[in-house]
């Protein structure tokens, strides 16, 4: 079984500052993942504003490097890829980003995002043909050719924009497409027919998609398995529908508590978890992210940071309350932990 | 029975663009009780922010205020003159900003921004009681006082907010406006701003109109209701019978719309786009999305009736009550 992108150990820190005042944000600690070539699935990454979701993506691209640990694409090192590899990689990894509006200049009819994918990696030998495969990636994901070619990117609403991006991700025929963010900027009503379109793309055309977000729900819906990511850190990951209907890790308890249920009869629990963290205090250099904020602290979670704990055949956990579960190395993730198809 | 603190009478606010008024929001009439949590829900582009910002006479051009009443404790705001209008806001009437990241000034430290308002309004009041009155506030929006020496950028994005919320309550106003004050935060973070919101509210007694689109955090949070489609109000009524039971097909299709944890399956949205308010359709604007649309309702426009006691629907499938 080959596997085709991975994030092995890998682990990212920014820093800033000066010459002598010098500061250093780990974004992302020791996080392994891997992406099969056979049975094509959708994996959720989810987590809170900071938490490494996006410095994840963007090391999975290849736009900035680990600094340490490694990104591997069917085996190859991101970073020692020949060139002909570098443009295999560029074409079957594709991505779609939050915001439908930036990603248009504003000057270039929306064709230009479609065009220049398939200039550049040669799809068509003539400008008829190039144009049919345009069209229909249009209409793959129910967009009218006619209501969109050849207009400006202010012409045409935030929903139709972003569809625009599927289409162009599924223009090249990819592997993998990470959608980081892809429905957080559009409306309830058009959400779904994007991840419909998303699923779509995974169920027909064999695409693994890595679905980046904070919404909880919609992560629900369309993965197979998920990502749980506390401040840089997996804290939970395995198959979605353990996860989601009984979340082990209390972090995962209290993001599946925190969703506004639309329901006026299913109010909030009260909070459980202290209100204020300061980003300071919250963050611990030792042991667990996760113990300021947590109602079932123990002393050894202060001292030493969690493995992560294979707790069901499915599912891993970075906490000391299953600590009778035995232990699996980060790099497992995907390998033995992950969804039962 | 209570009188209603605000009340607002077939309000209209358009733009004026080259091709002619745009009406953002058209003959809108709603009321808040005193203490009441009243919830604003509609699609982007369904007037619902255009809406909170005439509330307080914020309107900027292009967009203008074309007519209707907005009474405040029955002093009418669209009359009132600037100067007098400046002395309600924030005293009677505060808003929550969308954005409390882009609200908050970056070079001035979260004390002198809560101070700020308070003595604009209250130009007498010593220093060390205005210094007193921050601190009550911080810890009323549960923040810690040694955030008040600190700059925004040293918060979180909740911490940004709950400092708005103290701005907003710094003068004990009788009605807060909300618009999408949790909209840019996570899950967690959202449910523990409501919260604080929610216990403001009551230990203050003042009423709050929550601008949004998540149907969820509606049902969480609000009493009462209003759906907002295309500057009009769909529906109003309570919180619980308008989710139990909605009137409304529009309703219906909003509240059928977030995907929930208990049922996987196709994703359900509303079929159609959002109308155009340049040139919007004949009749019920929501007919061409309409999926249990008659000949009427693309003739005539339904007013907003009362169907049974506190519940009020535009639609045609609906008759008024008899009285």
């Amino acid at each position: 079984m080959t596997v085709l992108l991975e994030a092995r150990n890998v682990t990212k820190v920014f820093s800033s500052g000066g010459l002598f005042k010098r500061k250093e944000t780990v974004a992302l600690e020791n996080v392994s993942l891997s992406i099969k070539e056979s049975s094509p699935s959708i994996t959720g990454v989810v987590g809170e504003t900071g938490s490494g979701k996006t410095t994840l993506a963007r090391l999975l691209l290849g736009f900035i490097a680990p600094t340490e640990g490694k990104v591997l694409y069917k085996g190859g090192d991101l970073k020692r890829l020949s060139r002909d590899e570098r443009l295999e990689f560029q074409r079957e990894v594709q991505v779609i980003f939050q915001d439908p509006f930036e990603v248009y200049n504003p000057f270039y009819k929306v064709d230009h995002v479609l065009t220049t994918p398939v200039a550049k990696f040669h799809l068509a030998r003539s400008k008829t043909q190039g144009r049919k495969l345009i069209e229909h990636a249009l209409q793959a994901i129910g967009l009218q050719p006619e209501e969109t070619l050849g207009r400006y990117p202010h012409q045409l609403s935030g929903g139709q924009r972003q569809r625009i991006m599927v289409a162009r991700a599924s223009l090249l025929k990819p592997r993998i497409i990470l959608a980081d963010e892809p429905v957080s900027m559009v409306d309830a009503s058009l959400r779904a027919t994007i991840l419909e379109n998303l699923r779509k793309l995974n169920q027909k055309f064999g695409i693994s998609l890595l679905y980046i977000t904070h919404d909880l729900t919609t992560a629900y819906q369309i993965s197979d398995n998920i990502i749980v990511l506390y401040q840089g850190s997996v804290v939970e990951v395995g198959d979605i529908e353990l996860v989601i209907k009984n979340p082990q890790h209390p972090y995962t308890q209290l993001l599946v508590a925190s969703i506004p249920v639309p329901d006026p009869d299913q109010r909030w629990g009260q909070d459980s978890t202290p209100v204020l963290v300061s980003k300071t205090s919250a963050k611990v250099n030792w042991g667990c992210k996760f113990v300021g904020r947590c109602p079932f602290g123990m002393p050894i979670c202060g001292k030493d940071p969690p493995p992560l704990f294979q707790t069901d055949g499915y599912r891993a956990v970075r906490c000391y309350l299953y600590k009778d579960a035995s232990v699996i190395a980060g790099n497992a993730i995907g390998k033995d932990v992950g969804p039962k198809r | 029975m209570k009188a209603d603190i605000l009340q607002v009478r077939n309000l209209r606010v358009y733009y004026q663009t080259s091709l002619g008024p745009l009406k953002a929001v058209d003959g809108v009439t709603l009321s808040l009780k005193p203490g009441e949590r009243f919830g604003l829900v509609g699609e982007s582009g369904s007037g619902k922010s255009t809406l909170a910002l005439a509330l307080m006479r914020l309107t900027k051009p292009p967009g203008y205020i074309e007519g209707g009443q907005v009474l405040l404790d029955g002093l009418d705001l669209i009359k009132v003159s600037e100067n007098e209008i400046r002395k309600v806001r924030l005293a009677q009437i505060a808003l929550v900003p969308q954005g409390a990241m882009s609200s908050l000034n970056p070079v001035m430290r979260i004390k002198d921004q809560i101070i700020d308002g308070i003595k604009d309004h209250l130009k007498k009041m010593p220093g060390s009681a205005l210094e007193e009155r921050m601190h009550e506030l911080l810890a009323k929006v549960e923040l810690k006082p040694e955030m008040a020496n600190m700059f925004p950028h040293e918060l979180s994005g909740g911490m940004k907010q709950r400092v708005c919320l103290a701005i907003a309550i710094s003068l004990s106003p009788k009605v807060i406006i909300a618009d999408e004050p949790t909209s840019a935060l996570d899950v967690v973070v959202q449910r523990q701003v409501m919260l604080t919101l929610g216990q403001v509210q009551e230990s203050l007694g003042v009423s709050i109109l929550l601008v949004g689109h998540d149907m969820g955090l509606m049902a969480q949070f609000v009493e009462r209701i209003g759906v907002l489609y295309a500057g009009k109000l769909a529906e109003v009524g309570s919180v619980r019978e308008v989710f139990k039971e909605s009137l409304h097909p529009y309703t219906r299709l909003l509240i059928a719309c977030p995907p929930s944890l208990e049922e996987k399956g196709q994703f359900k949205g509303i079929p159609g786009l959002p109308p155009l308010l340049l040139n919007p359709p004949s009749g019920c604007v929501f007919h061409p999305r309409c999926p249990q649309t008659t000949s009427r309702c693309s003739v005539k426009i339904p007013s907003l009736k009362e169907v049974y006691p506190g519940r009020w629907v535009a639609c045609h499938l609906y008759t008024e009550v008899k009285r």
